[in-house]
């Protein structure tokens, strides 16, 4: 490995960043958010469709031929850097992402032209906790039909069109429309799962399920470590301030040397977070030690998210308690995005293959 | 502004006056620092050229292309890297001609006396005085934590000149000639049964008016141009990966499969992926430092390696099982360079229990951090208006 990942931002990015963030100022506040969890429509749409077809973020990762930005995960990390600061409920990992990735590696052009406009969502129909590599489940595949019930399709409810691994090898598109998708009571209610049940569904093959599960679910796994920072950042920063504001003992309880080195420490974790993510964003847009880079960052990115939002909640105390307060959602998010795209265990074990650091 | 053209061809200059083969090192060494290529961004006469520091790679790259002697920074770090810039920012004309010139080319060793028996983390609260008499300052007292002082020709001193104010008004910055009568050298012995470090004692050290450096009363200020730079060496630097202390014990793990547990390996590889995070954290703020975005990220790296070093050190003692029972040699000895990586597994375990001690404890660097990275409220200062003479002691 001679050539160093480029760990900065660029100013493109930035400006990128700043208008995400100033969009989801407007349209994503946490009290919204929390009020929508337990509405009838869990995916904010609306906000989908300004970030989607206003600002052209759904089509980063697809080329300009094929209808998208033709711009890298570089920018697609920064946005979810940003959705995860704002625990966002729109399906962007899933569609702009995953099944972006899985398109692009299956090469059907017109439903991927249709999935970078924003106009329709797709998701892969793999459970949310598949690890790049793993084994996957599939449904049965029959003169051109589909058979077969998948769990913890995350996005799924949102979902226009479906990608389903079948049984022959082959990945298939099928309309939401032709399918059952039931919600299932979700951990994190901002990324809710579904269960998927084709009975006899038609479906349209767009390519080799193994291949393009792999690629998709590798993007998923490096820019999950961006969305993880961007939760870990925000828990942070919350936690930071408010222990500025409040007082007991008649002083401000961020003063406090136990709670000082522990808010010390958990930036030290964000800050050593921060080059991971970018380093993995970096390595799927150059395809150099992209293998290596997204384990490394999936391994050490989920625990730091979920000590983030675990000290949040602790160093709140009370108040961090309660359904009103947005920490909880950080924590949902951060806990579930530890299992999502494979534990760190999961990518510690790939590691031990890739740097032959090999079992006993 | 003197530009890398500009520089590059007074290197060359340098080099055809003084071919490095046929001129001893010494000479070389003067000649260099001479034709103000020793430190570009010092003054001219003072060994640079007022160049951008940036530029110096310039000097170096041409200077190693043509197989000139460097001046062998390791060996005097603490006179690069700690006196010299203290001098050039407090020190007189004449102490500035006087000490630059030895010091950059290793002829005359330096050593800091600072830390001490009572004044560790609390280093303002030192106890070592200097009481003047007529253009002398007489000091009493012991210091600690002296590394080269067995080597040192010099060394930067700071004492307390007056114990009636509080303690960081009281202290004073001095330049101490280690040949002196009173000054006694002791070697520190440490845990790893070898003494890297020495203990000084300091006997009615006589030191001329002339050695005190900045304003009397004012070396808790000059000090901390002294401390500043300690730290500055870490950022630039660029490490491969399995290139730190985490390199050893995967290449232990990789020859051994006999010693391979399954505990073991998911401790190995927690730890090597912290560790390449660590590199990649440096890097990026090698990156930020270059493209001229410097940012407070420096200020954990510090913690984080000490804290690796220690678990990656622990988790090879143990790896190796029967032979982590054994030492590779409890010798007295007295290194003149120090290797965190070097020897075996229980030197690099034992050694780097220092990692979170020397330099600013992990406790104090956590509330360097909390405070000016997070801004969190600054610790209950229950010492600032109090005299120094009645502090708890």
């Amino acid at each position: 490995m001679s050539t160093q990942p480029d760990l900065l931002h660029s100013e493109e990015e930035e400006a990128l960043r700043a208008a995400v963030r100033d969009l989801l100022t407007d349209h994503c506040d946490a009290a919204g958010v929390i009020a929508r969890t337990e509405s009838d429509a869990p995916h904010d749409l609306a906000l989908w469709k300004l970030l989607a077809d206003g600002m052209g973020l759904a089509g980063l990762l697809v080329p300009e031929a094929q209808g998208g930005q033709g711009a890298t995960h570089r920018e697609a990390a920064v946005v979810l850097e940003e959705l995860g600061r704002a625990v966002a409920p729109v399906p962007y990992l899933t569609s702009a992402v995953v099944a972006t990735e899985a398109l692009l590696a299956s090469g059907d052009e017109e439903l991927l032209g249709r999935l970078a406009s924003g106009r329709t969502i797709g998701a892969l129909a793999v459970g949310l906790h598949t690890a790049p590599g793993a084994p996957l489940r599939t449904v049965r595949a029959a003169d051109g039909t589909l058979h077969g019930e998948l769990t913890g399709i995350a996005d799924a409810a949102a979902a226009d069109v479906l990608l389903v691994p079948a049984d022959d090898g082959g990945l298939y598109a099928v309309a939401a429309d032709a399918v059952t998708v039931t919600p299932q009571t979700s951990l994190d209610l901002t990324r809710p799962l579904a269960t998927v049940t084709l009975d006899g569904a038609p479906g349209r093959r767009v390519g080799d399920a193994e291949q393009a599960v792999r690629r998709a679910l590798r993007a998923a796994a490096g820019l999950l470590a961006a969305e993880q920072l961007g939760v870990a950042e925000k828990s942070l920063t919350d936690t930071v301030r408010y222990l500025k504001e409040r007082k007991q003992f008649n002083r401000p309880v961020g003063g406090f040397q136990a709670l000082k080195h522990r808010l010390a420490q958990l930036w030290l974790e964000v800050v050593n977070l921060r080059a991971a993510a970018r380093a993995a964003a970096d390595a799927l847009a150059t395809g150099e030690d992209t293998d290596v880079l997204v384990a490394v960052a999936q391994a050490y990115a989920a625990p730091v998210a979920v000590h983030a939002a675990e000290e949040a909640l602790q160093l709140h105390a009370g108040i961090g308690m309660t359904w009103e307060h947005p920490v909880h959602l950080y924590l949902k998010r951060a806990k579930a995005d530890s299992i999502a795209y494979g534990t760190a265990g999961a990518h510690r074990t790939t590691l031990a293959g890739l740097v032959d650091l090999q079992a006993p | 502004m003197t530009g890398a053209e500009e520089l590059r061809s007074r290197t060359r200059e340098l080099l055809a006056a003084h071919p490095p083969a046929e001129t001893g090192r010494l000479d070389f060494l003067r000649a260099r620092f001479d034709a103000g290529l020793a430190w570009v961004h010092y003054p001219e006469g003072l060994g640079g050229l007022g160049a951008p520091r940036a530029l110096q790679a310039v000097v170096d790259a041409e200077l190693e292309a043509a197989g000139a002697p460097d001046n062998d920074p390791r060996r005097i770090g603490i006179g690069l890297g700690m006196a010299a810039p203290t001098i050039l920012k407090y020190g007189t004309e004449e102490q500035k001609r006087r000490f630059l010139r030895p010091l950059w080319t290793g002829e005359e060793v330096w050593c800091q006396l600072f830390s001490e028996p009572g004044a560790g983390s609390d280093l303002a609260a030192l106890a070592t005085r200097a009481v003047r008499d007529g253009d002398t300052w007489v000091v009493n007292g012991q210091k600690v934590w002296t590394s080269s002082a067995h080597l040192a020709r010099w060394a930067i001193l700071i004492a307390r000149t007056d114990p009636d104010v509080p303690k960081h008004q009281g202290i004073t910055y001095f330049l101490c000639d280690m040949t002196d009568p009173g000054v006694e050298v002791r070697p520190l012995r440490q845990i790893t049964g070898e003494a890297e470090f020495n203990e000084v004692f300091l006997t009615g050290v006589a030191i001329p008016d002339s050695r005190r450096l900045g304003e009397v009363g004012d070396g808790w200020r000059v000090a901390q141009t002294t401390l500043n730079n300690e730290r500055v060496a870490i950022g630039g630097m660029r490490l491969p990966r399995e290139g730190g202390m985490i390199g050893p014990v995967s290449r232990t793990w990789r020859e051994r499969p006999d010693l391979r547990t399954h505990d073991l390996h998911q401790r190995l590889l927690k730890l090597w992926v912290e560790s390449e995070v660590a590199r990649l954290t440096a890097e990026r703020l090698r990156q930020q430092l270059a493209a001229g975005q410097p940012g407070p990220e420096g200020a954990g790296m510090k913690l984080a390696f000490a804290r690796l070093n220690q678990e990656i050190s622990g988790l090879e003692v143990e790896l190796r099982g029967e032979e982590g029972l054994l030492y590779d040699d409890w010798t007295m000895r007295r290194p003149e360079l120090v290797d965190f990586t070097g020897r075996d597994a229980g030197y690099r375990y034992l050694r780097s229990k220092g990692n979170s001690i020397e330099g600013g404890t992990s406790e104090v660097l956590l509330n360097i951090v909390a405070e000016r990275v997070l801004g969190l409220p600054a610790e209950p200062r229950t010492d600032k208006d109090v005299a120094w003479k009645d502090l708890a002691r």
